[in-house]
């Protein structure tokens, strides 16, 4: 298996390309890569997301974990634009993208996998990576130049077909595949317009544990050099995967650190275990 | 297209300003004979229609045929392409045709210096006009409201036309005269014929020219969009900006197809703004298969002949046509074109042979209930419409009497038979594809891991 | 200020009729996702159904009879055909109700013929109910005001009262949670397309002869309601109760008015004449526009508040 090509980093960020400025521009002190500052966000009269605060640096491998209800997706659905927040801010790259309608975080370097899985049913594999590279190389909404044409376009869709393994499926319709073949084209989409933030939301729900193991070699394949979070909920593929942890409980970030540290923290024990329990461990010490 | 292999170097990493690491991609991208021949055959048989059905009538039907391809391939580029379903799609063929009319009204009083043969241009123009006006506003929902919205627009736009005699003609409508202007190589576009190879002209550019537009990259986003609008925001797309000029390209070709209509009948009523009229295009698009390119072709066909002739043959065909689109929604969503390709593929595998047998079993059983069940309709629609003319009318080649026992009793025997054979042949017949199905499936995974 | 209580008046009891027809549209759209082409062909076969039960056996029996029947053939086509094309997604739904009114269309053509049926107001709710001003308002019309408010509050009554109000509620938002609990959910969803077809068709009951009874009467009223659907907000029964009045009042309205812009320059002393850019729209009575005005309002909501007065679900 070929190392990662280089094209797919994108070394020169969106932002650069978007021409907006960021803090790193201006000679400040280096932006993160991701941060979330007070972020809230309510349904009605439910507050679900109470003040949930993050800093990313760029490169880093997170894994999101936490109980059942406790607000992940719904962070991951206020970072990529698909729920603007009531209040707070998100910061890509230093710059502001609470509040920006989906396709315009996408277009300055973030982008996202679904937990139910999200692709185009009735195209071609190979149509799916496709679409999902149009942007970025700049096609907009072109209907002058033909598609056999773009020469650039069709490599980099052979590319992330050899990466994610499924050039044997080029011409099958995405309808047609398994469900671990689908997740795997779920993340070629993602990773296809070579953003620089990767959200990958439960990448191996209902997969067997042979089929994640692959699928985590997958992942860390085709993110290298990429600021990563993913929703995790296996607990030796969040040891395995990442560099910190970030714990989200009743939509706030209660804890975020290297692995070993979270699992020593009493906070996060007692979330996950109930109080009796981690003052039992904690007194065990 | 070339016949030899191409070696692809990797530039994209040098933007990255990276040193390239080339990696070679080896097509081989034979040369593409099947398409070079569906192209020239269709071409051919557009050029040799006129000469193979030549009497006066065929040479209408075949004019009308040309416009309704042009204007039910526009209309399948929203619905099958883009999964739109619009209930107004005349507006924009309609208002097309108006547009068109009045400027070959003003080529005749010599105020626009422009050939005949550029007229639907301008209509295709208007069309586009107008798709850019309502369409920003129509593009801003998706599926089943912007359905309805397509229907208020078109319902608007049709009170609007009595609204305004000056501009719709009132009730007799716009009329001009096709021979005028300038008569290059001396045609005139008097002689159907002459018109009739104008509009296959046309029929054939803009066929060709909605076809590349599939294969294109805003033709596959549309195609995205259709599948999936959500998924299209999150690698960078704006959904409506797709739909929108999606929309607008569809109008413009349907205000080309309104045009040549202008040019063809020489008078534009406000009928072809009507809700009836965007119906129409709805109804036998679906029928000619909205899931394939060429369905709308042979949809177009249907509707031309329909008109023409199965109107001439029984006052019920609408209800025939209603019903047939009934069961085709029920039973092959995706119409005749569908029904074809899966006979093809089922054919491609070598096992369409047996199941001749089960079609021509399947075809009489339907026809003896067709046959029952349209004595029925025929009788009451005498009884309604031609009372005056007594209870007895004819019905392929028997009489019946609209009164008798008889005469209902065997219709009635007629279909209750034809009706318990059609459901033993379907049965078995379902079997019958179920293998079939299942031994190309097989067939595949054979093939894939090989 | 005759004309304006009357119009009122009348305009409310249009209005409320409209919520009739857009309030079982609105019923089967926030259950099944289906907006119903048919449901004005509901409302023309209940006003046909009246028509022939009136020439039986009179009118007080047509109230009830013919929304059953209507009822009956609503619940059957669910039954039998909409049901098939559920796994097709919306298009083909939209598509299958499309046929349906087709159907209908030429069958009612072909029973009950192509002019219009002599469908009356029974002479004991004929002539007047009461005299303003001088002007009369029809007893009848404040008769279908009548009927319109009891269904309504039956329809509430049976949604957030009785057991099976609680279940459709349910099953408007969660239809699989109901059906794992045990209910038969297809079957409710039968009972739904029912009931909805059923209360438009008790709205052609007491419509159909109030104004006209005729094949085209459908496509008239049909794009109406649905602009009204649109207009209140799809999925919201407020929003449409709301539009279906607003609508309903200003076309009444509109209708009776019989000024122009071109009055309204005259009456400045502005002349306009046939040589002036634009006459055809000065020269437009609002009588005239009264048919375009749902549209219009559409496009005027689509522009600036696309969810609808009260939207709350996507189509």
């Amino acid at each position: 298996m070929s190392a990662v090509p280089d094209s797919i980093n994108r070394t020169v960020p969106y932002t650069a390309r978007a021409g907006a400025t960021s803090a790193s521009q201006l000679g400040a002190m280096p932006a993160y890569a991701l941060e979330l500052k007070d972020l809230r966000k309510s349904f009605g009269k439910t507050e679900i997301i109470r003040g949930a605060n993050l800093a990313v640096n760029a490169g880093e491998r997170i894994a999101v974990i936490g109980p059942n209800g406790a607000g992940k997706s719904t962070l991951f659905n206020l970072i990529s634009g698909r729920f603007a927040p009531t209040s707070g801010e998100v910061l890509l790259n230093g710059q502001r993208i609470n509040g920006k309608r989906p396709f315009e975080i996408n277009r300055l370097g973030l982008s996202r996998s679904f937990q139910i899985t999200n692709i185009f049913p009735k195209l071609s594999v190979f149509e799916n990576l496709r679409c999902g590279v149009l942007w970025s190389l700049g096609y907009r909404y072109t209907f002058l130049k033909f598609l056999a044409d773009l020469h650039d376009a069709n490599d980099r869709a052979e590319q992330l077909l050899d990466m994610i393994k499924l050039h044997r499926k080029r011409d099958v319709l995405a309808i047609n595949l398994t469900y671990a073949e689908q997740r795997a084209l779920e993340i070629g989409i993602t990773i296809a317009g070579g953003a620089s933030v990767i959200l990958l939301d439960e990448p191996t729900a209902g997969m067997s544990k042979s089929e994640t193991r692959r699928f985590i070699d997958l992942i860390k394949e085709v993110t290298v050099g990429k600021t990563l979070l993913t929703v995790e909920h296996d607990m030796g593929v969040v040891f395995g995967l990442a560099d910190k942890i970030a714990v989200v409980v009743y939509g706030e970030v209660i804890a975020f650190d290297r692995p070993g540290a979270v699992r020593a923290n009493a906070r996060v024990q007692e979330a996950y275990l109930g109080s009796h329990v981690a003052d039992a461990q904690v007194g065990a010490h | 297209m070339s016949a030899v292999p191409q070696q692809i170097e990797k530039t994209a990493a040098s933007a990255a300003g990276v040193a390239p690491a080339i990696t070679r991609y080896y097509e081989f991208k034979p040369f593409n004979v099947g398409r070079w021949i569906i192209w020239t055959l269709f071409a051919l048989v557009l050029a040799a229609a006129p000469l193979v059905f030549t009497s006066s009538l065929s040479h209408t039907m075949l004019s009308q045929i040309g416009i309704a391809i042009i204007v039910c391939l526009s209309y399948n580029m929203l619905l099958g392409q883009g999964g739109m379903l619009s209930f107004g799609h005349a507006v924009y063929s309609g208002l097309g045709a108006f547009l068109a009319i009045h400027a070959l009204n003003l080529v005749s009083k010599g105020g626009l210096a422009i050939p005949v043969s550029l007229i639907p241009i301008v209509g295709g123009l208007a069309g586009m006009f107008f798709a850019v006006v309502f369409g920003w506003v129509t593009t801003k929902k998706a599926a089943t409201p912007f359905a309805m919205i397509t229907l208020g627009i078109g319902e608007l736009v049709a009170a609007m036309s009595l609204m305004f005699p000056e501009f719709f003609g009132g009730e007799g409508g716009v009329s001009g005269n096709r021979v005028t202007g300038p008569a290059p190589l001396g045609i005139t576009f008097g002689p159907q014929i002459q018109l009739y190879y104008l509009i296959a002209l046309y029929t054939f550019v803009c066929t060709a020219l909605m076809f590349a537009f599939t294969r294109t990259p805003l033709g596959r986003m549309l195609n995205a969009v259709r599948d999936n609008p959500e998924r299209v925001e999150f690698v960078g797309y704006d959904t409506q900006k797709v739909r929108y000029l999606a929309f607008i390209i569809a109008a413009f070709f349907a205000g080309i197809s309104g045009g040549l209509a202008a040019l063809n009948f020489e008078i534009v009523t406000s009928e072809v703004v009507s809700g009836g009229r965007s119906g129409a295009y709805l109804l036998f698009t679906f029928l000619g298969g909205a899931t394939f390119f060429f369905g709308p072709i042979i949809g177009a066909t249907l509707m031309v002949v329909a008109f023409v002739f199965l109107s001439e043959l029984t006052k019920a065909w609408l209800l025939y046509l209603g019903l047939v689109f009934l069961f085709m929604v029920m039973y092959a969503p995706g119409g005749i074109a569908s029904l074809i390709m899966m006979n093809l593929r089922v054919a491609a595998f070598g096992r369409l042979r047996e199941l001749w047998v089960s079609y021509l079993a399947l075809a009489a059983t339907a026809l003896i209930v067709l046959l029952g069940a349209a004595a029925m309709i025929e009788m009451v629609y005498h009884l309604k419409l031609n009372a005056a003319l007594g209870p007895e009318l004819r019905f392929l080649g028997t009489t019946l009497n609209a009164y008798s026992v008889n005469s209902w009793f065997g219709s009635v025997f007629v279909m209750l038979t034809g009706l318990g054979l059609f459901e033993v042949t379907r049965r078995h017949f379902v079997r019958q594809w179920g293998e079939i199905q299942e031994f190309i499936e097989k067939e595949i995974k054979r093939r894939e891991s090989l | 200020m005759e004309f304006f209580t009357i119009s009122l008046l009348n305009g409310i009891s249009y209005g409320l009729l409209l919520f009739m027809l857009s309030s079982g549209l609105t019923l089967i759209f926030s259950m099944m996702g289906v907006l119903n082409f048919a449901h004005a062909s509901f409302y023309m076969l209940g006003a046909y159904f009246a028509f022939t039960t009136t020439q039986v056996v009179g009118y007080w029996p047509a109230l009830v009879v013919a929304p059953m029947l209507v009822a009956l053939i609503g619940a059957a086509f669910e039954k039998y055909a909409l049901r098939r094309v559920h796994k097709f997604g919306h298009v083909p739904e939209l598509l299958i109700t499309f046929g349906l009114s087709f159907i209908i269309l030429e069958m009612v053509q072909l029973i009950w013929g192509t002019s219009a049926a002599d469908y009356r107001v029974p002479g004991s709710l004929d002539g007047p109910l009461f005299t303003l001003y001088g002007t009369q308002f029809p007893t009848y019309r404040g008769f279908m005001m009548l009927v319109a408010i009891l269904m309504l509050i039956a329809l509430w009554l049976v949604l957030t009262r009785t057991r099976i109000g609680l279940v459709i509620q349910a099953a408007l938002t969660h239809p699989e949670t109901v059906e794992a609990l045990g209910h038969n959910v297809p079957r409710v969803f039968m009972l739904v397309f029912g009931a909805g077809a059923a209360l438009a068709g008790l709205a052609g009951v007491i419509g159909g002869n109030a104004f006209v009874t005729e094949p085209g009467m459908a496509g008239a009223v049909g794009p109406v309601i649905f602009v009204v659907v649109v207009v209140g907000g799809m999925g919201s029964l407020a929003g449409a109760f709301i539009a279906s009045l607003l609508i309903g009042v200003i076309q009444t309205f509109a209708v009776g008015t019989d000024s122009s812009l071109l009055g309204a320059a005259a009456s400045i002393g502005w002349n306009i004449t046939p040589e002036t850019f634009g006459y055809p729209l000065w020269k437009l009575k609002i009588s005239q526009v009264a048919p375009i005005l749902p549209y219009l309002f559409l496009v005027l909501m689509l522009i600036f508040r696309p969810k609808g007065l009260l939207g709350t679900r996507e189509g």
